[in-house]
């Protein structure tokens, strides 16, 4: 068969045809799941500090880890993939999503063994956010430090 | 009658015959429209095994074992298998067969394998290099997914031209003689890889689409037929999108497909009620729906002469990152009933 269309212009086609999510309608989703993830951890902070008399930066650690046991215990019973599916980035970006993509893998994994499986694995989707994050920090670190010299 | 006509296919002058089919599929799949059509619908996704690879293997077995004692063709009779999945190394195909005690041909033709391995088994049983030969193809959500994409309990949103990996299986007998009245294998028409420059993975339609196109349109040259040759041309995993390309592809050719096209992927599951965006793909969909599904039409009569494409994108999560193109691969197999 004879191709009568450059590859430029298929992809343009292709692009024209295939149907997208409504960009709108997903942030107005990924604001009410992402808000409501915030107001959660809010709200234990507010219990911690009020209720519990701890120091706002204690409160504030074991918010995130109540938050990160919540994500792992929803990601064992596969309902956090459900939250994300309808929240989008509401549910990846807060420190849940962060969790979420720590577990999935240990649990997809733990048939390859403790280190080749879980060992390795664990930080397949993470591990680029710990890298990039580690290394825009310190370059923040660096420019601070120039600035203040 | 010639043997090989034009560039890329084979009319057979004795046509191979389907002596035995059978088809297990998982829990969603049994969920979906064809579930009747289907010989073992398993509720457990790991078929009593304790990893998506090992389950794979399970149904696979299970399936070949089926397929030979629907057939009643003694094994001894078997000469060879032609078998294949979507795992690295074709690890399911490995461990499916390796108690079956029988030489293997290992094929990955990604979901095109399925008629891949029915062209070569087909091929062998005409030339009279065996009585019969066994062709089986499978796929698994789980293990497909874990290889290709994420871990399963990952959240993330798939775009709405993804397709859904179907957990599946198709095997069938192909015999130089059968003593029933069965579906033949009258050509073959082998496919070229075909490449227009996709590049998205979750669009898989696009990059199989010109691939189907471009094997059904030399099918036709070939046989110098017309598409009302056949009741129908079923192509494997194209989806929605895909099946869009390929009828306008064709038509730009000059031949219309649509009164007769179909697609394994928008039968085998009701995208809407199960949320499978754009289709089932994976080489089980076209396997398990020819087995089940398109064969039990042929059988029944509704059908006479079906022009079976599964379609596989070629690429792995290596070419993929080093920024590859997704070429596609598509077999035709001309099914008669006889």
């Amino acid at each position: 068969m004879n191709k009568n269309i450059s590859n430029e212009n298929y992809n343009k086609y292709v692009s024209e045809i295939t149907p997208k999510h409504n960009c709108f309608a997903n942030c107005i989703r990924a604001f009410i799941v992402g808000g409501v993830i915030c107001t959660i951890g809010e709200g234990i902070t507010c219990l911690m500090t009020d209720v519990f008399n701890y120091s706002k930066d204690d409160a504030g650690s074991y918010t995130s880890m109540i938050l990160v046991l919540l994500s792992v215990i929803l990601t064992g019973f596969n309902l956090y993939k459900k939250i994300a599916k309808w929240g989008g980035a509401g549910a990846l970006v807060p420190i849940t999503g962060f969790a979420n993509s720590v577990a999935s893998p240990t649990i997809e994994y733990q048939k390859e063994g403790e280190v080749f499986g879980k060992g390795v694995k664990i930080f397949t989707i993470a591990g680029p956010v710990i890298l990039f994050g580690i290394f825009t920090s310190w370059l923040l670190g660096l420019i601070y430090w120039i600035v203040t010299l | 009658m010639k043997e090989s006509v034009g560039n890329q296919s084979i009319v057979f002058e004795k046509p191979p015959a389907i002596t035995g089919a059978a088809s297990t599929v998982g829990p969603k799949e049994g969920e979906g429209p064809l579930a009747s059509y289907f010989d073992e619908v398993c509720d457990d996704p790991t078929f009593g095994q304790d990893s998506w690879e090992k389950g794979e293997s399970e149904m696979m077995r299970r399936t070949v074992e089926k397929a030979i004692k629907k057939s009643n063709v003694p094994k001894y009779d078997i000469k060879y298998i032609f078998g294949g999945d979507l795992n690295g190394q074709l690890i399911g195909t490995t461990f499916g067969l390796k108690d079956m005690n029988m030489p293997v041909f290992g094929l990955y033709g990604a979901c095109s394998t399925c008629g891949e391995s029915l062209s070569l088994a087909a091929m062998t049983v005409a030339a009279e290099y065996a009585k019969s030969a066994v062709a089986v193809t499978s796929s698994h959500y789980g293990s497909a997914e874990k290889q290709f994409r994420f871990p399963l309990e990952y959240g993330n949103q798939r775009p709405l031209s993804a397709t859904w990996t179907v957990t599946g299986c198709g095997a069938f007998v192909v015999s130089s003689k059968s003593e029933t009245v069965c579906p033949h294998i009258t050509a073959v028409t082998t496919g070229k890889i075909v490449d227009y420059g996709i590049k998205d993975s979750f669009n898989m339609g696009a990059c199989m689409a010109p691939a189907a196109a471009d094997v059904i349109y030399q099918n036709f040259k070939d046989l110098n037929v017309r598409p009302d040759y056949y009741d129908k041309i079923i192509t494997g995993d194209l989806g929605s999108i895909g099946k869009k390309i390929l009828i306008d592809l064709l038509f730009e050719q000059g031949y219309d497909i649509s009164h007769q096209h179909d697609d394994c992927g928008l039968m085998i599951y009701d995208n809407e009620a199960q949320d499978t965006h754009s289709g089932g793909s994976g080489c089980g969909c076209s396997a398990s729906t020819l087995a089940g599904y398109i064969l039990q039409n042929i059988n029944s009569g509704k059908w006479g002469r079906v022009l079976f494409v599964p379609t596989g994108a070629l690429l792995s999560t290596v070419s993929y990152n080093e920024g590859e193109t997704i070429p596609g691969i598509a077999h035709a197999v001309v099914i008669e009933q006889k």
